[in-house]
């Protein structure tokens, strides 16, 4: 038995469905903390179920939230358009074809006044779990369920090697560790999975290293536990 | 380790010990909790469940926001008159139907085992053990047997109804709620897992099929009958009823109907009563 009985017992939610609403607005909320900036609008692309459905179930309010930081046990999700609005970020709405990919997908696209843009496409798989497959056209990995560390670097040797040595010298264990690029020697996207929580100095001496753009940890504590 | 209901009443038998404290060691062999953490968080999950189990049983709402809406407050009205089920069974389903309220209007539940389902386990553990004025304690064991029971059906089979219909959700809530509750009566280990067995055969092959796609109509009511399912469900085995199909053969049962089971049938709202002639009034 590999599964927790917090995992049949939960999530802690708001509702009504953990996978059109729980769901959502973890993944949007995942996708905002690996944008990792602000933005001034925010466009969802709606595939399968959530294209047919997001209304019903409140996917719209549930992806608004989300990037707003709510999490997806917070009573002020039914908020959201409002807080959007004090906060001036507007939000669209498009169903769309990702191709094959799960029933409940979205791609997240963050555009900045500046013309600036980041996307984001994940699933919501049910009972609040979630998969982010690609950003930025860089392909992942990412189901936030151990901390995780998003680290945007170049291609450069050395790197990896550096951003290991420190996790080391933290005594952090890295569970998995997926690394994609652009093109050889140019931008490079790293997810790094933990055993260990993630101190916040660990970022800072990430951020220090040769050849790294930015690093952001995210140490969960996702109501359980 | 054990992986189904067979084994986890072995090992309860070979260790002596009660059955939530199988569960309980094995859940810290998986997350290296302390056996205080894990009652903690048991026990804030069980205080969200008591909120929305109450939280529209006494207080009419003043906007209708669901098809739902004011379903709790009606039962609990009803359960003080001559009720044919008696005031308990009628507050039990009062309970249910407020937590489907809660869930339905973006309130703060806790999904046990499905959002869909979360009115059953708080339901009929809160109402027997305020009943029969229960320790936190006991009733803290008994959501663990059902979580310890529930997990075994989704490592084996599912409680999603887009994959097994609302057997798979609703029964499963009612099988979990049925365990505990012969926990909370004193029931034997035996007696819980049949009890679980029971809740699955009484409603086995039941569809999911949600009016206009939305969690309310007809959720809300196999909430309530959900309840009432788990509760003669565990009066049968603490008679001494045994189900003649053994617990993980009966869960199997169900997970087999479920994958036969037609995809109109299966969270589509494309069969049962959300196929109906009125039911397009309300998409």
């Amino acid at each position: 038995m590999e599964l927790s009985i917090f995992d049949v017992l939960g999530p802690v939610m708001i509702g009504p469905s953990s996978s059109h609403t729980a769901g959502a607005a973890k993944l949007a909320r995942m996708a905002s903390f690996i944008v990792g900036e602000e933005f001034d609008e925010v466009t969802f692309f709606l595939h399968g179920s959530f294209a047919k459905t997001y209304h019903g179930h409140r996917t719209d309010y549930a992806l608004a939230a989300g990037v707003l930081g709510l999490r997806e046990d917070d009573e002020a999700l039914r908020n959201s358009f409002s807080i959007a609005k004090e906060k001036g970020i507007n939000f669209y709405y498009r169903e769309a074809d990702l191709g094959n990919v799960h029933e409940n997908s979205v791609k997240i696209e963050f555009l900045k006044k500046d013309g600036t843009k980041q996307t984001v496409i994940g699933s919501s798989l049910g009972g609040g779990l979630i998969k982010i497959f690609e950003v930025n056209g860089f392909s992942t990995d990412i189901t936030f369920s151990s901390p995780t560390i998003v680290i945007y670097h170049w291609d450069k040797k050395g790197v990896i090697r550096d951003i290991s040595e420190v996790l080391a010298r933290y005594e952090i264990n890295i569970a998995t560790m997926k690394v994609s690029r652009s093109t050889k020697g140019g931008a490079a996207f790293c997810i790094i999975e933990t055993d260990e929580a993630i101190p916040s100095m660990v970022d800072t001496e990430l951020g220090k290293l040769d050849h790294i753009i930015r690093a952001k940890s995210l140490t969960l504590n996702e109501g359980s536990y | 380790m054990y992986h189904n209901i067979k084994e986890l009443l072995q090992a309860a038998e070979d260790r002596k010990e009660p059955l939530w404290r199988v569960i309980l060691t094995q859940e810290q062999e998986l997350t290296q909790k302390t056996e205080e953490e894990i009652f903690a968080e048991l026990s804030r999950r069980y205080q969200i469940m008591k909120e929305s189990a109450e939280r529209y049983m006494k207080k009419e709402k003043q906007s209708k926001e669901s098809l739902i809406d004011g379903l709790a407050y009606q039962q609990y009205q009803y359960s003080k008159q001559d009720t044919l089920c008696g005031e308990r069974l009628n507050k039990i389903m009062s309970m249910a139907f407020s937590c489907s309220e809660v869930n339905a209007t973006m309130g703060k539940i806790c999904a046990a085992p499905t959002a869909g389902s979360c009115g059953i386990l708080p339901a009929t553990l809160i109402g027997i053990s305020q009943e029969y004025g229960l320790t936190l304690q006991t009733t803290l064991e008994g959501l663990l047997i059902a979580s310890g029971i529930g997990a075994i059906i989704t490592r084996n089979a599912t409680v999603s109804g887009a994959e097994g219909g609302c057997q798979a959700e609703c029964g499963s809530a009612a099988a979990m709620a049925a365990a505990a509750l012969v926990h909370m009566r004193s029931g034997s280990n035996e007696a819980m897992v049949h009890a679980a067995a029971f809740a699955f055969i009484h409603i086995m092959g039941l569809i999911c099929d949600p009016v206009a796609g939305m969690v309310q109509v007809p959720c809300a009511f196999r909430n309530a009958s959900g309840a009432i399912n788990a509760l003669l469900s565990a009066d049968l085995a603490l008679s001494g009823a045994r189900s003649l199909i053994p617990p993980d053969e009966v869960i199997e049962a169900m997970y087999q109907v479920g994958k036969g089971m037609p995809k109109e049938f299966k969270e589509t709202s494309l069969g049962g009563i959300a196929a109906a002639g009125s039911a397009t009034h309300y998409t």
